[in-house]
């Protein structure tokens, strides 16, 4: 069996994001790139698999659209152990156009599990997953914070509203993942830091999909007021406030 | 033509989740000047599927077909898109939750519709059509522009108030065209966790982190969350450490909420946590800290020991209460 895990290049999450041109686009001088935090733990997942023989699962590529300039990202994910790299050279405007270039890839491989994180932590979206389920017109689980793979034969935990399912899937298959998928991201050991360098990242052109949305500009947050302190002794002022001027209780 | 909303159920009963879409829906039906229709899948009783006229939905579409007895995406994608294209749907709005996020991106692909994820108010134009939502994990707002005729939109829960507008409402079944083609997932066991109030669902949420000081102090949080009808929640690294359930953990790679109040206790604010809480309505903040980040995105502030200020905070709410 072969997995492909799909990854997006996003700016690190501590960073605070910084708008230039008058919110037209997002300042990116001085932002570190790094795997989006779903699709590393959906990774780390795939790679626990393929280092279980029990699993029969064979391979794990990463695909990414993106720029060569995301290449240092696509080079962390090999140096994590994925065997394989492909990139389509695409600057996506949207998911729409992310799962598209992400079509090619799988269509041109023999894939039998796509995963992909459920949301990337820049435009929230959770999008691709589903769109490259829909467009391939194969089964998709979102939701999945469990994924076991036996001798081929695929189960998922899906979580669903106060409590979750145990499901068994078809291969091929998407399997949109999130929080639970893996424990804590695999981390590069020098060798796999070594070896990533020389392992080619197979990058295909842009299939002309054009994108159904487009950001038309960008705007900070809303300011919030300033907070208003109560003393410990006093804590009834709090309630007081709670009830009569914000009116939550 | 028509706006149509997924009215999902729950063991064939609406939430108030359900009527904030139908609250939403009505308003952006109207701003199109176009009618707004549901679509529901399963057994739903009539009188359910009324509830949602009191709301503005003047045509719910029932659907109950023996193929989607489990949540298949796949299959309940053909079914909702076979609908729309009957109603002539030039927007659809689905819950910004689980199986709206399971739905909405197949549907896009299937309707050759730009989507709007996680938005949590009404597009700022319909011609053109601009809709706003938050990006970077609510570092920032981003205007998107749509280039389809049908559009997507999925709803934070939460955001939208609740707008009844009584309108005469008529239940028509459908039968969907569904393909036996391939295999759907199989549910092999379900497991619900009894009786806590759904986080997601619920108006207040009492949370905690390391200024509890250990998984020991956590009952006098839980008391509160009890006198307040609150749900309970908490940081990642009291859901790493094993002191309360994944499932409560709140922030960018836990669950994302809104609630109408948002109690954080012991809580130093680190922005992966904020990013799961900014959009609450109001959050207090508990905490030893006076420079603690989580005191910039409060309203308001107790600066003391949690464990020390739980107690207190939970007698006077008693005395409150008792008046």
């Amino acid at each position: 069996m072969n997995i492909l895990v799909c990854i997006s290049n996003v700016p690190d999450t501590t960073v605070r994001i910084k708008l230039a041109d008058n919110g037209a686009t997002i300042d990116n001088t001085g932002i570190q790139w790094i795997i989006n935090p779903w699709d590393e733990l959906a990774l780390t997942r795939a790679l626990e698999l393929r280092d279980d023989p029990s699993s029969g699962v064979k391979q794990v590529s990463v695909a990414h659209v993106g720029l060569v300039g995301s290449e240092p990202t696509i080079r962390k994910a090999l140096a994590i152990g994925a065997d394989n790299a492909y990139r389509v050279n695409c600057n996506p405007a949207d998911a729409f156009q992310t799962a598209a270039c992400l079509t090619s890839i799988v269509k041109n491989g023999s894939f039998d599990l796509v995963l992909c994180g459920i949301e990337s932590s820049d435009y929230n979206g959770s999008n691709v997953g589903g769109m490259l389920a829909e467009m391939l017109d194969w089964v998709s689980v979102s939701g999945v914070s469990f994924l076991k793979v036996e001798s081929g034969s695929i189960t998922v935990i899906r979580e669903i509203d106060g409590g979750r399912e145990t499901l068994q899937v078809q291969s091929p298959c998407v399997c949109v993942v999130q929080k639970g998928i893996a424990k804590e991201p695999r981390i590069a050991a020098m060798r796999g830091i070594m070896q990533a360098r020389t392992k080619t990242i197979a990058v295909s052109e842009w299939n002309g999909t054009e994108s159904l949305t487009t950001v038309a500009s960008y705007q900070p947050p809303k300011a919030r007021p300033s907070c208003k302190f109560f003393d410990a002794d006093s804590p009834e002022k709090l309630i007081e406030a709670l009830q009569n001027e914000a009116k939550v209780i | 033509m028509a706006v149509l909303i997924y009215a999902e159920n729950w063991e064939g009963k609406f939430k108030k989740l359900t009527f904030e879409l139908a609250s939403y829906g009505a308003q952006l039906a109207s701003m199109i000047q176009t009618q707004l229709v549901a679509v529901s899948i399963g057994e739903v009783a009539d009188e359910e599927l009324l509830k949602l006229g009191n709301y503005g939905v003047s045509k719910v579409i029932s659907l109950n077909h023996p193929q989607i007895q489990s949540f298949d995406s796949r299959q309940i994608t053909r079914a909702i898109a076979q609908v729309a294209e009957q109603v002539e749907a030039v927007a659809l709005v689905l819950a910004a939750n689980n199986s709206g996020r399971a739905l909405a991106p197949r549907l896009a692909v299937r309707l050759k519709a730009g989507i709007a994820s996680g938005v949590n108010q009404l597009p700022t134009s319909i011609s053109p059509f601009v809709v706003s939502k938050k990006v970077f994990s609510g570092g920032a707002f981003a205007s998107l522009t749509f280039d389809t005729r049908v559009k997507i939109l999925t709803l934070l829960q939460n955001s939208m108030e609740l707008n009844e507008q009584i309108v005469s409402c008529t239940i028509e079944r459908f039968e969907p065209t569904l393909d036996g083609g391939l295999t759907s997932p199989k549910v092999l066991e379900s497991h619900k966790h009894a009786g806590k109030i759904l986080l997601s669902d619920a108006e207040i949420v009492v949370s905690g982190g390391r200024g509890m000081k250990s998984a020991d102090n956590w009952a006098p949080l839980l008391e509160l969350a009890e006198l307040l009808n609150a749900a309970t929640a908490c940081s990642r690294p009291i859901s790493d450490e094993g002191w309360r359930p994944h499932d409560e953990h709140t922030g960018q790679t836990g669950k994302i909420i809104a609630p109408n109040l948002y109690i954080a206790i012991g809580i130093s604010g680190a922005t992966q946590h904020i990013a799961g809480v900014s959009s609450s309505k109001c959050i207090v903040a508990i905490n030893n800290d006076k420079s603690a980040p989580i005191f910039e995105s409060a309203q308001y502030g107790i600066v003391g020991d949690a464990t020390k200020v739980l107690p207190k905070l939970i007698d006077a709410l008693k005395v409150i209460k008792n008046k």
